[in-house]
């Protein structure tokens, strides 16, 4: 940690945490947090004419871990499109060798973010017997704090308990599995889908049953929700809904949402939400097929627009040839059969499985078009842009190197017509969407809301990251923007968001002139929920080792070690 | 039209990666500043100049750039690779990867030619005297889109992995060749004249096939669906229509489902 | 008193059991008795305590004669022999934990070496499938739990994988499957009569070779479309009984051994198995695994596509970018070919395993191996480091043959003085940082730590 002082001046500061909105500021930063001042000796970095923000922070991108793992290994094609590579001896330079345009190596991954200025990413799907495997990713990745959410929609403990109700053994065996496998909260992935396609079904409404565990997707939002509440953690459940990518299944995505109705937020992190919906997109979609696909973003987001409990992020759409994974293992599938490219499956043991599918959305091709309309209309349609998040859920709609573009999109009418005018089927495309009469622009204000202190809020980690505010984390961005005179051209935006002019990480400056000057120092964060021993949920656990996994108990426990730097975030639970 | 001459002068201890050697590159330079253009022998940065004696200035463009090769290239990968226009001739043997990635233009190779010849090929011609290694107009690792155009005509023999993942163009093997011919193919055309081992057209989804020789091995998911009169490479003949492989995939047109063909030259 | 230390994993195969019980010493520096391994592990535990374990590097005289010589000596000559090659080839890994693997693509990227592994020479062409067409796959819980009906092709766990049909794919009990054994049918698909194909319910002895033609006819049969009388040697009836075995089964699963990746065609018999599951799963559930052969042999496979993007045959002499292609940057093929010029052999033993030819072409130039014991590698080398083993005093993450992780402990102390693969190759980059004027670059793994607390011998 860098113990030297450093004053970003004269910046136009853009910080929503604090309601400041392009006033000229300085940031002070002692000891890698922000300080209110600091003395004479402080290096000072000139910000005059630029914005300065918080570093981004990422809710939702699969980074690290088995399946994007099984992505990089099976696309060796996917090397031959990485774009800017640095030239001569990587080594030389003091840097790892970056690789891969969709699914980069750990290395490019923790560069490229901190060129986007951003501090915080948060891996989507930590497979539980596979915690390992995501800590030794995390921690070979420069720069970026990260953390992993491990799925419990499909797992055989969390079925069995919420069958019966049990909403205080789930919550002791969340607990004990975020502890074992140094995880951050609650995904869920496809409830009872992903469980059902260990026999190659699926679950595709609230009310199917899944096969040999007599519970229901429904049964399992709720509970795991109730769960949540009772544990208290920094996040919400973090949901990936049933039914995705397929036209028409927005009623279900709103119907899912309305669970959120039935439980109120308990916790002492300052987040306001019981549901994290994540890559919405996905999941607002009206039409009977494919011919008749169009947007359901208006009904969607009308209902998340007044329910206070949701917050939701995009999963927006780049037109770029990416990599769909997901622990969403009958979609996987479902895609394959759609674009005939090559499948990686990876079922898991009592807790969830993966799908791999190469994927290109052609500009060419109306269902794309829709798509990426469809991403955009989200936000554009969304009224608190603090509960609104850029991602592109990378790398399923796209690579999160695209969300400087998507920032373009969405302060830019002229970039979005541009990119509707460059479509064969943009007649149609304007038939089956709203993108064309919304003339909104959003400000920087904004996204800065949706990409540092909402999602920031929304983790639980606001006193930590996504602000500038005294006794945060030294993480800031300067982007080479005029606040008082935004470029005519959108495409300086998105050049000004791929590469900080400079970032500051843990008070150390890691990108000078867009490019990485230090490999940083990096953190683990996970979430240590103390609950009172429950035997029963001991015994289950350890009978369970017994009979039906294939590893040993002691193993399974994710090592210290492998979690070097950890920032624990500790909640205590009331019995 | 400008001459561009190289004489090999040195044998490259390791191999020497000679991606520089094409009209592209060439187009516009000088002698002297083609003999500096780099190259690679394993993590030493070398030039052209280090292997070969370079005479004659290139011409403005690719189009305008003929390269002429006097002696072995055994061990220069990368000749002519990603080519546009222009024509390179070497009189001698290449290694690996000649014309990979090839838009236009012309290779002709008087020896042989090792693996990776015409890898992902688009456009253009390339024509061997000798035989070929494995993998004649290839699909690199993983990628679907292999050969998309132009023609590869090999005089000689050639190995496995003859156009897999192959779209378009037309690859011509003058005598045998080993297994694999065409898999995972979806379009395209590949012709041997001579016998084949086996495997011909495996997972193959479209795209034609004519062997003038004899399969060993047939693939099981093939089936003869009669006799046709084809005319290959200027020559008429009978040939035995199989189609396949019925254990794949395959798209419809205009209703009607769309095969692979094996045109197998009939006993006389 | 003598400790007794349970959930230990195997550093044998690619069963990787974490399940074997290791009584050690009281101090520690002995393995006095293994239990549940199978004879092979149970062997390699014991081998830890042979008294000859070499404790000192060697380095070949200009007599041919090896002598000890101090291990800053070996690292310092290791760092100069690698900066001064104009390629390099860093082979093994098979028997080594994921520490190791790291720390040497620092070495190989700082070297502008070739980074391979033994999959080079076993499951490379399972990788050259996967690129071109997935994998459909599972853990082995899966097949545990599910399978009801198991099939073997190219593949004999009953010699190479001991304990595979007990712990995972035919006897054990699982969730659905509470009658083991009595619910599976399994059948074995292999030109000789092993002891696999003994134990199957059906064995389809085809002829050696044509595996690719025999799935050809399982997918052309599960299109409804009509095949040859017989194919591969095989009856068209048996054939279709095995297809309607397999779309019958609840869970089919499918393990593949060398059969498949070394025989003519290799990838395509792979790539040919791939496209047959993925045809089942429109019918029922299907899943395919390979049979990997080393207790951490997926291990470099998982850590250098993190790190590089690709498995194995990793070109990095670019130092920019990282070059991948198989038949050309594959280890036997660079050797064949004189296309490096200084080996490394770290944890295999490429004397024993690589075609003589090939070997011959590598000891043209600078030998070295880095391997706990002695081996053909060791005694051809020109340097020869001894390390700790993993897994038996030296902890570490392995992947099992389904790529699950598995965090192997020490049963006992290491050798005095003799470092891990880790430690070393940690040694040979920062020397050869000095020697280049460079900084070191560790990232998070390695900055506060060099060696966890060790909850079984501590």
């Amino acid at each position: 940690m860098a113990s030297r002082e450093l004053i970003i001046k004269g910046g136009f500061v853009v910080d929503p945490a604090r309601k400041i909105d392009g006033d000229v500021g300085d940031v002070a930063i002692k000891d890698g947090k922000i300080v209110e001042k600091v003395s004479s000796s402080a290096k000072v970095i000139d910000a005059k004419g630029k914005v300065v923000m918080a570093g981004g922070v990422d809710v939702h991108s699969h980074v690290a871990g088995p399946k994007v793992n099984a992505g990089r290994l099976m696309r060796p094609e996917d090397k031959f499109r990485a774009g800017i590579v640095r030239g001569n001896m990587a080594q030389k330079n003091g840097y790892r060798m970056e690789s891969g345009f969709s699914i980069p190596t750990v290395f490019k991954t923790g560069y490229e973010y901190a060129r986007m200025g951003y501090s915080f990413v948060m891996e989507a799907a930590m497979p539980p017997l596979l915690a390992p495997h995501v800590h030794e990713e995390i921690h070979d990745t420069p720069i970026i704090d990260e953390a992993a959410l491990p799925v419990f929609g499909n797992n055989w403990f969390v079925m069995d308990y919420l069958k019966k109700g049990e909403v205080e053994n789930t919550a002791a065996y969340i607990a004990w599995l975020l502890r074992a496998t140094k995880g951050f909260g609650i995904k869920i992935v496809n409830p009872g889908g992903t469980a059902a396609w260990g026999w190659g079904l699926n679950c595709i409404a609230l009310d199917d049953p899944v096969p040999y565990f007599e519970t229901t997707p429904r049964q399992i939002i709720t509970g795991l929700m109730k769960a949540n509440e009772y544990l208290g953690l920094p996040h919400s459940i973090h949901i990936h809904q049933n039914d995705l990518g397929n036209p028409g299944n927005y009623q279900l995505t709103i119907d899912s949402l309305k669970l959120a109705e039935q439980v109120k937020p308990k916790n002492k992190f300052g987040r306001e939400q019981v549901m994290h919906s994540t890559h919405i997109q996905f999941h607002s979609y009206k039409g009977t097929g494919w011919a008749d696909f169009e947007s359901g973003a208006k009904e969607v987001m009308d209902y998340v627009n007044r329910n206070k409990a949701i917050t939701v992020d995009l999963g927006c759409v780049t037109f770029d040839e990416t990599t769909t994974m997901t622990a969403d293992g009958p979609f996987e599938h479902h895609l394959r059969g759609l674009n005939h490219l090559k499948w990686a499956n990876v079922d898991v043991e009592l807790e969830t499985a993966a799908g791999v599918v190469p994927y290109i959305y052609d500009p060419n091709v109306k269902v794309c078009d829709i798509q990426w309309a469809i991403g955009l209309e989200l936000a554009l349609f969304a009224q608190d842009m603090s509960r609104t998040f850029v991602t592109t859920d990378h790398p399923n709609a796209g690579p999160f190197t695209r969300y400087p573009r998507v920032i373009k999109w969405l302060m830019s009418k002229k970039a979005r017509e541009a990119t509707l005018d460059s479509f064969r089927h943009k007649d149609k495309v304007i038939d089956a969407t709203h993108i064309h009469g919304i003339d909104r622009e959003l400000t920087l204000f904004e996204i800065a809301q949706m990409t540092r202190s909402g999602p920031a809020k929304c983790l639980g980690l606001g006193a930590y990251y996504g602000g500038l505010a005294p006794g945060m984390l030294g993480d800031v961005m300067v982007l080479d923007l005029n606040y008082k005179d935004m470029p005519k051209d959108p495409e300086k935006i998105e050049a000004a968001f791929q590469r900080a002019a400079c970032f500051v990480k843990s008070g150390e400056i890691v990108v000078r002139d867009g490019e990485v000057v230090s490999n940083g120092h990096k953190k683990t964060v996970w979430v240590n929920a103390k609950v009172p021993e429950n035997a029963q949920v001991k015994r289950d656990i350890a009978q369970s080792f017994t009979k039906d996994y294939t590893v040993d108990l002691i193993n399974y426990v994710v090592r210290d070690y492998l979690a070097p730097h950890p920032m624990v975030i500790d909640v205590e639970v009331e019995a | 039209m400008a001459t561009v001459t190289l004489k090999p002068i040195k044998t490259p201890e390791l191999i020497f990666e000679g991606y520089s050697i094409t009209p592209d590159a060439f187009a516009g330079k000088t002698a002297q500043q083609i003999a500096g253009l780099t190259g690679h022998e394993g993590k030493i940065v070398t030039t052209i100049g280090d292997f070969f004696e370079v005479s004659g200035n290139a011409g403005e463009t690719a189009a305008d750039t003929d390269i002429i090769i006097n002696g072995d290239c055994a061990r220069v990968k990368y000749i002519g690779s990603k080519m546009t226009a222009g024509s390179v001739t070497v009189n001698g043997n290449a290694d690996m990867y000649l014309g990979g990635w090839m838009k236009g233009g012309k290779i002709y190779v008087t020896g042989n030619v090792d693996s990776f010849c015409g890898i992902q090929m688009q456009g253009g011609e390339i024509l061997i005297d000798g035989d070929a290694k494995n993998h004649v107009g290839c699909a690199y690792r993983g990628d679907w889109r292999g050969m998309k155009g132009g023609t590869i005509r090999i005089r000689g023999s050639a190995g496995n992995d003859i156009g897999t993942f192959m779209l378009g163009g037309t690859i011509i093997i003058e005598k045998n060749a080993f297994i694999h011919v065409a898999p995972h193919a979806e379009g395209g055309t590949v012709i041997i004249k001579g016998d084949v081992e086996g495997r011909v057209g495996g997972q193959m989804v479209k795209g034609d096939m004519y062997v003038l020789g004899k399969i060993k091995f047939m693939m099981p998911g093939y089936q003869k669906v009669g006799t046709v009169e084809k005319e290959v490479d200027g020559v008429t003949q009978t040939f035995d229509h199989y189609i396949g492989d019925l254990g794949e995939r395959h798209p419809k047109s205009k209703g009607q489902i769309v095969y692979a063909n094996l045109y197998l030259k009939a006993a006389a | 008193m003598p400790k007794l230390i349970k959930g230990v994993g195997c550093p044998y195969c690619g069963s990787s059991c974490d399940d074997i019980e290791v009584l050690v010493s009281d101090d520690e520096t002995k393995i006095l008795e293994v239990h549940n391994a199978c004879i092979i592990g149970n062997n390699l535990f014991h081998h830890a305590n042979d008294p000859t374990r070499p404790k000192l590097p060697r380095m070949r005289q200009p007599d041919g004669s090896m002598k000890e010589i101090p291990y800053a000596e070996a690292v310092d000559w290791m760092a100069k022999t690698m900066l001064n090659a104009k390629k390099p080839l860093i082979y093994g890994f098979g028997s080594t934990n994921c520490e190791g693997m790291s720390a040497v693509a620092r070495i190989a990227e700082k070297a502008g070496a070739v980074l391979d592994n033994c999959a080079t020479i076993c499951h490379g062409p399972s990788f050259l499938a996967i690129f071109d067409n997935g994998y459909p796959s599972c853990t082995l819980g899966e097949a545990k739990n599910r399978a009801d009906v198991v099939v073997f092709w190219g593949c004999n766990p009953m010699h190479a994988h001991p304990r595979h049909t007990s712990r995972y794919s035919i006897f054990p009990r699982g969730y659905f499957t509470q009658k083991g054994q009595m619910q599976r049918t399994v059948l074995c698909v292999d030109p000789r009569e092993t002891d696999t194909a003994k134990l199957a319910d059906h064995h389809l002895m085809l002829d050696q070779g044509h595996d690719y033609e025999l799935f050809d006819a399982f997918r052309t049969v599960l299109k409804g479309f009509e095949i040859p009388e017989t194919v591969a040697g095989i009856p068209r009836e048996k054939i279709k009984e095995a297809v309607e075995i397999m779309k019958k089964a609840k869970f089919c699963m499918i393990f593949f051994g060398m059969g498949c990746t070394h025989s003519d065609g290799r990838n395509h018999n792979v790539d040919a198995a791939i496209s047959y599951t993925r045809d089942l799963n429109e019918h029922t559930k299907c899943s395919i695994m390979a049979m990997r052969g080393h207790y951490n042999i997926a291990g470099p496979g998982q850590v250098w596509s993190w790190q590089f993007g690709f498995p194995y045959c990793i070109d990095l002499s670019k130092g920019s970018h990282a070059h991948m292609n198989p038949g050309e940057t594959s280890s036997v093929d660079l050797a064949m070919r004189d296309e490096v010029d200084c080996f490394v052999n770290v944890g295999t033993d490429a004397g024993a395993h690589f075609p003589i030819q090939a070997v011959q072409h590598l000891k043209k130039h600078p030998f070295i191996t880095v391997d706990p014991n002695f081996c053909m590698a060791s005694e051809i080398a020109d340097l020869h480091i001894p390390v700790r083993i993993a897994g038996v005093d030296e902890p570490g993450v392995v992947y099992r043959m389904d790529n699950v992780p598995i965090q192997f402990r020490a049963v006992i102390k290491g050798l005095p003085g003799v470092p891990s693969d880790e430690e070393l190759f940690d040694m040979v980059y920062e020397r050869m940082c000095e020697l280049t004027n460079t900084q070191p670059i560790w990232l998070a793994a390695k900055e506060d730590r060099k060696y966890p607390q060790n909850p079984a011998v501590s």
